[in-house]
């Protein structure tokens, strides 16, 4: 069975077996490994990519579902010209990743959710965020980050305010 | 510490295309007597790390530590950079490849030498590390949140402030002006008499013949720009748009993939394994049985049991296959074991007192409670965790006739190389092992079960392989945080003053300081029975600070509400001897607005826990509302000696908490039948965006000898939770998860829960 969708704006045509995972086929065939593998069952959103624009669990979804549908993953969030989408950049400002394995997933959940609603509460942001994990609880980090991509009014970041405090030190 | 500094090694020379090297040594010398055999020969150098300047002036910092997202790569690199009076934005920074040279010695001496200024009570616990290290040589660890306090300290900015001091002395010689004329900025050496101003690089081939100074003087902390700033990590970028490369995206040319079933019960071993199903999926190479193994690690030995595997063209066949295997297990001894059993074990071993060892036995504690005006008691215990990294355990091999190749993500990479090669049967030089990022360590991945599993299933089936652990696999075959069970008595005198503090808990592991409490009580007994237990233990984000971190700060809140106290006044009263702790914990009631009542249903409660040398106090507000637990808003303090990368420890501190709230609300992994029933995230679950609470954290530059920061936040969060649950509700928590119990429970009818 022949299978044809779009990935990242390319055109790709597989053939296989019609029930095996998209996650497996974007890592193992198309080679595009920034889609990770956490649980397998929907549960941590680290294979979360976007069909037509609404974020999805790859590990879960049987490439029998794709055909004719467009697929973005983490590779083609940022624009064709090289430039970070806001999010991303709003990531490195905010220092968000830590061990970075869940920010692809997390940043297209993100990214789902800013297309359909510029300026998300903090529940719609709890709602649409829910479905991944982060085992290094970067979730402030991520809150807030989603938030200064439309808010001009956030601070840059609280840690600009640090600095080398110390009036008494023996380094030595 | 000064004397670290004097044995350190330093040499230079020039390298291929031009550039200057500069490698630092730590030498063995003056070592614990009984340890010097395992540790290496006098006068054997080892090259700790490297710094490079490249003809263009780059710097290249190498650097002996993994990076799973703790930010050490680029902390470290601050640290040499700072000395070497290096332009931040032309330093790059590399992890060291996992060859003999980069072993960690700084990590394992820092303890070892004799003359430092270290508490006793920590020595006996690191020299049975370190005794237990089969070869230190083959030690590359990243733990113990030790990379910035051992490796930093002594090493990087040691490599940076010769390195500096020799190109002032190139400069002066070249220039023909006096040296003390002679400054630093920017990685150029500057004369501003003359305006004079060359970049580094003009004098690499100088340096190279020059001897460096095996103690080099530091900067005045008051002069830093690179430590103590705000410093953006270096690995940020790549983590944004997919092109960071854990081990999981590694691709070789011919690999397959394999998914693995080890023995639900440790200990089993394989009896039979009807395939014919597996084999019958397409796209299935071949079903291998992996035996079962033992070696030698930084915990002792590790016990491996027999397991099968699948390889197949896909990872997602390979898993399907496995599942299709019939597989029969043998008989264990421990088959009926459930955590029930374990805690009826715990129960019986604590009251049975036989064996008890001590950590601390001060004071006259028999006398107090003979005649204490009013004596409490409590029992807690907590239970088995899973560590569940983000990135399940993987690794890719691929195995030669006499040669090796293996990619993963580790905390140890030389350790895992030389198990390895053992099971392979080669020599270590013969097996290349590639480190990546990890997407999470947390002290799983400082084992090296799953790296042996791909080499020997890479010698089977004859070519590469990329092995992936299923999150079941990931779940039920870890090395846990133990279950722990801890009995607490205090007696008090007429006028309520605290008197004895008794304490005993099951199974002690590391640190060893981790029962022990900060409080001026006149009588302390602490210790511990053996209960053996078969689930296997392993180091599990601050490790046994995580269960005595709830148990302690918990208990001494119940004591504070026995005599009526404020429980941060309580322990305010009790730190009279210890200005450093009370003043982080006094920071932390102050940004927490202790003292500002909270309208009904909502509760405050605060922790203290010194751990990884550093100070951390917590304060945590909750809302209650109908049972149901919202954490609303979490303040710590940390006092970390000097903060090298500000922003990198509230990182930590954030992470550390969350961890900890994880496994205070959720984390319980349950035994029955012998073996682990939670199996993925829908029954092992974790904090998740709704329920994580606003974290606001304040740093400390106390000045004192620098600590930890990747643990240090974790063990303070349950018990801060748990006590401002108590505050909100009246119900004492004294297990854990507190998403087990019922919040509704009427507290006038009970007295307490637990």
């Amino acid at each position: 069975m022949s299978i044809s969708f779009l990935v990242n704006g390319i055109q790709r045509t597989l053939d296989g077996d019609p029930s095996k995972p998209l996650l497996w086929v974007i890592r193992e065939e198309l080679g595009l490994t920034g889609t990770k593998f956490g649980c397998g069952i929907s549960q941590c959103g680290a294979c979360t990519v976007q069909i037509d624009g609404e974020a999805i669990r790859s590990c879960v979804t049987p490439i029998s579902m794709v055909e004719g549908k467009k697929i973005t993953t983490i590779e083609g969030l940022s624009s064709g010209s090289g430039d970070l989408h806001p999010l991303q950049q709003a990531w490195i400002e905010h220092q968000v990743p830590q061990c970075g394995y869940c920010q692809s997933g997390q940043l297209m959940s993100a990214s789902a959710l800013l297309a359909s609603n510029p300026n998300p509460t903090d529940s719609e942001i709890d709602e649409a965020m829910e479905g991944n994990i982060c085992r290094c609880g970067m979730y402030g980090r991520i809150r807030t980050a989603i938030k200064s991509v439309n808010s001009s009014n956030v601070a840059s970041s609280e840690r600009q305010k640090l600095y080398y405090s110390a009036t008494e030190v023996d380094y030595v | 510490m000064s004397k670290w500094t004097r044995r350190a090694f330093v040499s230079s020379g020039i390298v291929a295309g031009g550039g200057l090297m500069v490698g630092i040594a730590m030498r063995p010398g003056n070592q614990v007597k009984d340890l010097a055999s395992k540790i290496g020969e006098e006068f054997d150098d080892l090259v700790h790390t490297y710094i490079k300047i490249d003809s263009d002036n780059v710097v290249t910092a190498i650097i002996p530590h993994s990076e799973m997202g703790q930010g050490v790569h680029t902390a470290l690199g601050q640290m040499l950079a700072e000395e070497l009076d290096a332009d931040w934005d032309q330093v790059k920074v590399e992890e060291a490849p996992a060859i003999g040279e980069y072993a960690s010695y700084s990590a394992g001496r820092r303890y070892l030498l004799s003359g430092i200024d270290f508490p006793n009570v920590l020595i006996p616990t690191v020299d049975g590390m370190m005794m237990r290290v089969a070869d230190t040589l083959n030690m590359q660890i990243t733990g113990g949140s030790l990379s910035v306090r051992s490796t930093g300290f002594l090493a990087m900015r040691v490599a940076g402030a010769a390195t500096r001091e020799m190109m002032q002395a190139a400069a002066a010689e070249s220039w023909g002006v006096p040296l003390d004329e002679v400054t630093t900025e920017n990685s150029y050496a500057v004369h501003g008499l003359t305006n004079r101003r060359e970049p580094y690089a003009t004098f690499a081939g100088a340096v190279a013949k020059m001897k460096p100074s095996q103690t080099p003087s530091f900067k005045d902390p008051s002069s830093y720009k690179i430590v103590g700033k705000y410093v953006p990590r270096r690995d940020i970028p790549a983590k944004v748009d997919g092109s960071a490369k854990f081990a999981l995206d590694v691709r070789v040319p011919e690999m397959a993939y394999a998914s693995v079933m080890r023995s639900p019960v440790p200990g089993g071993s394989l009896v039979s394994v009807d395939d014919s199903g597996a084999r019958a999926i397409q796209g299935v190479i071949d079903v291998v049985a992996i035996p079962a193994t033992s070696v030698t690690n930084m915990l002792g030995e590790m016990r491996s049991s027999d397991a099968v595997a699948v390889v197949a063209d896909s990872y997602w066949i390979a898993n399907r296959a496995v599942r299709a295997l019939k597989i029969t297990w043998s008989e264990t001894e421990y088959d009926a074991v459930s955590s029930d059993s374990i805690y009826a074990q715990f129960d019986r071993d604590i009251s049975a007192g036989s064996e008890r060892s001590s950590d601390r036995l001060e004071g006259e504690v028999a006398t107090a409670f003979s005649g204490a005006a009013r004596v409490i008691d409590a029992d807690y215990h907590v239970p088995f965790l899973a560590h569940t990294c983000m990135e399940p355990l993987n690794a890719t091999a691929d195995v030669r006739s006499d040669s090796a190749e293996i990619w993963v993500g580790c905390q140890n990479p030389l350790g895992f190389r030389r198990v390895v090669a053992d099971v392979l049967e080669m020599d270590p030089e013969n097996v290349t092992l590639n480190n990546h990022i990890m997407g999470g360590g947390f002290g799983r991945k400082s084992l090296q079960d799953y790296a042996i599993q791909v080499a020997l299933l890479s010698k089977a089936v004859g070519r590469p392989v990329q092995l992936i652990w299923s999150r079941e696999e990931d779940i039920r075959q870890d090395f846990y945080r133990p279950a722990v069970q801890s009995r607490f008595r205090a007696a008090f005198d007429e006028q309520n003053n605290l008197l004895a503090w008794q304490n005993t808990y099951t199974n002690k592991n590391e640190p060893i300081e981790a029962p022990l409490i900060p409080y001026a009580v006149p009588a302390q007994d602490i210790g511990y029975v053996s209960s053996p237990i078969h689930v296997p233990f392993g180091a599990w984000r601050s490790v046994d600070h995580s269960q005595h971190g709830f148990f302690t700060e918990s208990f001494i809140d119940e004591v504070a509400n026995t005599v009526g106290k404020d429980s941060y006044e309580l322990r305010a009263e009790l730190l009279r001897d210890n200005p450093r702790h009370l003043a982080v914990l006094t920071k932390a009631a102050e940004e927490a607005d202790w003292s500002t009542p909270l309208p009904e249903g909502r509760g405050r409660g605060i922790s203290l826990q010194e751990s990884f040398g550093s100070i951390v106090a917590q304060v945590v507000e909750v809302t209650v509302v109908n049972g149901q637990l919202s954490v609303d808003r979490v303040v710590a303090v940390i006092d970390a000696g000097i903060a090298v990368a500000p922003d990198g420890i509230i990182a930590q501190l954030e992470s550390g908490i969350i961890y900890g709230l994880t496994a205070a609300l959720h984390g319980e992994i349950t035994i029955e039948n012998g073996s682990v029933v939670q199996g993925n995230f829908d029954d092992y679950k974790s904090v998740r965006m709704k329920e994580a609470p606003v974290i606001e954290s304040h740093v400390i530059n106390s000045g004192h000898d620098i600590g930890g920061a990747g643990e240090p936040g974790t063990p303070g969060i349950a018990p801060a939770l748990a006590n401002a649950v108590y505050d909100a509700t009246g119900l004492r928590i004294r297990q854990l998860p507190i998403g087990n119990f019922d919040l509704n429970y009427q507290v006038e009818e009970t007295g307490v829960v637990a």
